[in-house]
């Protein structure tokens, strides 16, 4: 039907300059409203910061490899119980800390983005858990064998990142780099004089695990507490044999945590620390006081190990800010990054083929 | 040409606070994906609101069948009347499977779907990290599908209300015939 000539939908209105100029109108509108969303997709700023950067320097640094987390690669699976004391419902009204018991599952790893490292004396140990209440809440925690972390900000990890990054000549860092860096950021400095105070374990099932970051409980009368957590070890530390690492075994520490299984549960004591009102909350570099009150919430117990696999901790994204009703988020910038940058990770290595990892542990009878 | 009826005062109202909660929906998940330190809180949003926006979803498609739209101009070249009405069944289509994805991808990444405090959804998905990267590359495809048709859609709104002036632009905001 061709459109006669009193049709509104005859383009040949378009011949009037007014309508023209409406038209015009029209696609600046639509243009800058596609350029605004352009904007705040980061596509028009290809220097900024994103949690995809952060991925794409553990690559670069690492390497690829496919399937496996972008850092704290090398793990091995566990599983056992959260046993609360009661003591935590005075700060916190999570079901987990009701008295009773909670199922845990969760994974131990080395800091670092190589899947198939030597275990080593100078490697962090981490302890990721994720407890599963009856009520369908979940808490995930990811803590790491350091009494501090060595960044205030996402920002200085990220310059730090950089500053490590391998020189193509050497397939090193530069250590003027690295210094140089340390010697800019004071408070990575202090922190990393900390760290290396402390002596590290034997193994994973002798080494206590930190939050680092401080977070918020809130309890049932809506009173919020400033916290940050410790799961300390039952099993009496041992200080690390540095001749160890040079035995020839790869995978040291996590044949001597399945070792240790073998022998019984291991167990730690999830220690709550209580901020007072000067203690930062947002810079995981400073330590609180020693005098700060501690309290033990319950044990967790540690009862099986198993290899990665299909659907166990492997397929699990310890993201610190999977939280229960009665624990919230602090105002700690690293909180946010680390959600932000796990979540990149994840979404890559859930779409690649898996391969074995490296700890591999033989005992059919104990899958978590 | 001005004989246009309107739509029924809560079908606009449902459209109106729809298209501001969707707008704002797109800004957040495209921006959230990109931040670091804001990440955090935009997420905390980002999932409530998804919801919200599927049950305001299947109110407006209920809405529509009790109440339905006026029919376009009888003027309107067909092939323009065929646009509009595949246009907003997809919209329909993607108001409402957004969110499912959304909710689908957490529940295949095994992750909780927690809206606020203790209130969480239940997982829809069995947990299958192949089936979350999958879901979560069609959510990105298809909310930029769907910001897409969004422009589509204001620009032929625009186009009614600027050069054809056949009150389909005001049968969806002041009711006026002109």
């Amino acid at each position: 039907m061709p459109p006669d000539k009193s049709s509104p939908y005859d383009l040949a209105v378009l011949r009037q300059g007014k309508m023209l100029r409406r038209l015009v109108g029209i696609g600046i509108i639509i243009g800058a409203s596609a350029l605004c969303f352009a904007a705040v997709a980061g596509w028009l700023s290809p220097d900024k910061v994103t949690p995809a950067s952060f991925v794409n320097g553990f690559q670069q640094a690492n390497g690829i490899h496919p399937g496996f987390r972008r850092n704290h690669a090398k793990g091995v699976c566990i599983a056992g119980s959260f046993a609360s004391n009661g003591q935590g419902v005075r700060l916190s009204k999570s079901v987990i800390f009701q008295p009773g018991t909670t199922p845990v599952t969760g994974r131990f790893a080395l800091a670092g983005g190589m899947p198939m490292m030597a275990d080593g004396p100078k490697a962090v140990r981490s302890m990721a858990l994720s407890f599963r209440p009856a009520n369908g809440e979940e808490w995930r925690t990811g803590m790491n064998d350091i009494p501090v972390f060595p960044f205030p900000t996402p920002t200085d990890f990220y310059e730090q990142m950089q500053a490590a990054m391998p020189d193509p000549a050497t397939g090193k860092p530069d250590p003027a780099k690295l210094k140089a860096f340390v010697d800019n950021h004071p408070k990575t400095a202090q922190a990393l004089k900390a760290i290396g105070a402390k002596p590290f374990s034997s193994g994973f099932a002798d080494a206590s695990y930190n939050s680092l970051d401080a977070f918020r409980f809130v309890n049932e009368a809506g009173t919020v507490t400033p916290v940050r957590w410790t799961m300390a070890a039952v099993d009496p530390f041992v200080a690390q044999n540095p001749e160890q690492s040079a035995a020839g075994d790869k995978n040291y520490l996590f044949d001597g945590l399945a070792a240790r299984l073998k022998q019984g549960p291991v167990q730690w004591h999830l220690i709550v620390t209580i901020g007072q009102a000067d203690d930062p909350t947002n810079d995981a570099t400073v330590i609180w006081p020693d005098d700060r009150e501690k309290v033990d919430v319950g044990t967790l117990t540690i009862d099986h190990i198993a290899s990665e696999a299909d659907g166990n901790c492997r397929d699990i994204n310890f993201d610190p800010l999977v939280l229960p009703n009665g624990i919230e988020a602090s105002d700690d910038p690293l909180l946010s990054a680390r959600s932000a940058v796990y979540s990149r990770s994840f979404t890559r290595r859930a779409g690649e083929d898996k391969t074995p990892s490296a700890v591999q542990i033989d005992n059919a009878a104990k899958e978590p | 040409m001005s004989q246009h009826q309107p739509f029924p005062v809560f079908s606009r109202l449902l459209h109106w606070l729809m298209a501001i909660l969707i707008l704002a929906m797109l800004f957040i998940g495209i921006g959230m994906v990109a931040s670091v330190t804001d990440y955090h809180w935009l997420v905390s949003i980002h999932k409530p609101l998804g919801i919200l926006i599927l049950v305001l979803a299947v109110i407006r498609l209920i809405n529509r069948l009790i109440n339905p739209p006026p029919a376009l101009p009888a003027e309107m070249p067909a092939w323009q009347r065929w646009v509009a009405h595949a246009s907003h069944i997809l919209l329909y289509v993607l108001m409402i499977v957004l969110p499912l994805i959304g909710w689908a991808m957490l529940s295949a990444a095994g992750n909780p779907v927690v809206l606020y405090g203790a209130l969480h959804l239940p997982a829809i998905l069995p947990h299958d990290a192949m089936l979350y990267a999958l879901l979560r590359q069609t959510h990105t495809v298809l909310a930029l599908l769907l910001f897409a048709l969004i422009l589509a859609h204001f620009a032929a709104a625009l186009l009614h209300a600027l050069i054809f002036r056949d009150g389909v632009f005001q049968s969806m905001t002041t009711g006026q015939r002109r």
